[in-house]
């Protein structure tokens, strides 16, 4: 395929928006009361909603009979190229708050570059994403702010979910193969700009949150080359239980 | 207030419904009428957010993204339905925090329906076609109860049911056009959620104990085997339109009633499961419990931030 990198780069991007609405998806009726149930499942269904769309265009650029299922639902573990943030658990609400903060504000300054991409179909995408990205991002950063800033007790574990998924940031900032070939092309956004504003985002919610910004200096990558953590294979056995066990089917 | 006054309002009370008028939360009404509504409209709060559960079940595993993407969508809908039947609950002077303890200590009851368990897609498609079918012909004649905020609530419900029936149907109807595998699942969900689907009425009208009160008061416009028999009708044909068999080998169309007769539905089997001892009772039981005690440190800190800003608000002003 002469568009491989194209191919890839959107796969990056998909992947982030499907591991994340699957996560969200297990929350879907379990939430602390029903008003966050309800926003969470409606984040999970943008998140879905922009997986589509991308699954979709990778469907057409691979060509032939290929459908987004077949992208979404059958690779291997190693095939899946999402950041190793998206795919923790829901080790409780804080760690979900948590997770969803640290994507969310990266993934919104990320749409802002990504809605200027050369490629139109890419453009349209993101500016769609946007204004559901802004929403998500409200939603975290002020649970961010109400758990930090609430009782000792979600202090405290306000702080230890951002303590533990902190390592997982830097790695939304790394560029592969298909990143760099595309930020050339004008497609990509060059993520390596947006590093200090995210940061800096990231202070100012944390402390006004009264957290501690984690000083841990040692992070984790693997994601976007295919290397997971050791939970992503049980997502994707429940994600790819259906089409797995009845391949080739219609539902 | 003396017992004459008391019988005067009462009069007039009736009157109102007898008019087809609606109920405001700030009218008048009889305790009993207040507590059957609270009884009656709680349960069926209860019901959307333990329904939300045996659908939730398959949100991780739906065969594809399209499908995933409209269970999601349901099963909030079931939440967003939730939300509003509790707070029209709510204007009868009971708050959220109970109605959850009655549910939580087994006092209020939901849909026993929802004590079965989801084993395969398939099933996914059958609470669609069959439980939310059977919801609505409950359902609709309450958009014109006599109580305003639960008539309200349920005009936009049932607009949203009805779509989710659609949807059930077409996933069943695109197993049963499928694979053998496929077909096969459907059926085997159609046989199990038969039976059960047509206890959702409720007992037969001679066992029934709330239906004469209730027709009075609008909150039933039909007796349980009149919605029984309705639902039926409507059903079969479907069935038979995408190549399934319903499972009571007495299923028979009687030309003089112009109805299906039926087979005999296994009361013992509904009365087990409505005492709590289906195959899920507890599982569903744990579940909203276990979200509620889990939620409650989260929902402690949200009140603990709000008191504090409101109060650093107040300092600032004075």
């Amino acid at each position: 395929m002469s568009n491989n990198f194209l191919y890839q780069y959107i796969l990056g991007i998909a992947d982030n928006s499907l591991v994340l609405g699957q996560r969200l998806g297990e929350l879907c009726g379990h939430g602390p009361n029903l008003e966050t149930d309800i926003a969470c499942t409606n984040i999970s269904l943008d998140l879905l909603g922009q997986a589509r769309s991308y699954f979709q265009y990778a469907a057409q650029l691979k060509g032939g009979d290929t459908k987004e299922d077949d992208i979404a639902f059958l690779r291997t573990e190693r095939e899946y190229v999402n950041v190793l943030l998206v795919e923790q658990p829901n080790t409780d609400f804080a760690y979900t708050i948590g997770r969803q903060f640290l994507f969310d504000a990266f993934h919104l300054l990320f749409l802002q570059e990504l809605q200027h991409s050369h490629d139109i179909t890419i453009s349209a995408i993101a500016k769609k994403a946007i204004k559901e990205v802004s929403y998500h991002y409200r939603f975290s950063s002020d649970w961010v702010k109400r758990l930090g800033d609430g009782t000792e007790e979600s202090r405290l574990k306000m702080q230890n979910a951002i303590n533990d998924l902190w390592t997982y940031t830097d790695e939304l900032f790394h560029q592969t193969e298909a990143d760099k070939a595309m930020i050339v092309e004008g497609i990509g956004v060059d993520t390596a700009k947006l590093k200090e504003a995210y940061y800096h985002a990231l202070t100012e919610i944390l402390k006004e949150a009264t957290l501690d910004i984690p000083e841990s200096k040692w992070f984790q990558k693997g994601g976007k080359n295919g290397v997971h953590t050791e939970h992503m294979g049980y997502l994707l056995n429940d994600l790819q239980y259906m089409q797995r066990t009845y391949p080739n089917l219609e539902w | 207030m003396s017992e004459a006054q008391i019988k005067d309002l009462e009069a007039q009370f009736e009157a109102r419904i007898a008019r087809d008028e609606k109920i405001e939360p700030k009218d008048w009404m009889p305790e009993k009428y207040r507590k059957t509504h609270i009884r009656q409209i709680s349960q069926h709060a209860h019901s959307e957010i333990v329904g939300m559960l045996p659908e939730g079940n398959w949100i991780t595993r739906a065969p594809s993204l399209r499908r995933k993407v409209a269970l999601l969508a349901k099963v909030q809908d079931e939440a967003g339905h939730g939300l509003y039947l509790y707070s029209a609950c709510e204007t009868l002077g009971i708050s959220r925090e109970e109605l959850y303890e009655q549910l939580h200590t087994g006092k209020a009851k939901y849909s026993s329906i929802f004590n079965y368990p989801t084993v395969t897609w398939a099933d996914i498609g059958a609470i669609g076609w069959l439980v939310d079918g059977a919801a609505i012909i409950n359902q609709v004649p309450l958009c014109n109860t006599s109580y305003g905020p639960y008539a309200r609530a349920m005009v936009r419900v049932c607009k949203e049911e009805s779509f989710h029936q659609r949807q059930g149907f077409e996933i069943m109807m695109k197993l049963a056009q499928g694979s053998p595998d496929q077909k096969e699942m459907a059926q085997d969900a159609l046989n199990r959620w038969w039976w059960p689907s047509l206890m959702m009425f409720g007992p037969t009208d001679a066992e029934s104990v709330h239906t004469e009160q209730s027709m009075k008061w609008k909150l039933k416009r039909k007796t349980n085997d009149e919605l029984r028999q309705q639902f039926i009708d409507q059903t079969v044909p479907q069935a038979e339109l995408i190549g399934l068999t319903v499972p009571d080998p007495d299923l028979k169309w009687n030309e003089e009633t112009g109805h299906y007769d039926f087979g005999k539905i296994d009361w013992d089997e509904f009365w087990q499961v409505v005492k709590g001892h289906g195959p899920c009772n507890r599982e569903r039981m744990n579940a909203r419990v276990g979200a509620w005690e889990r939620g409650q440190w989260v929902r402690d800190a949200a009140m603990a931030h709000a008191e504090k800003k409101q109060s650093r608000k107040t300092k600032k002003v004075g």
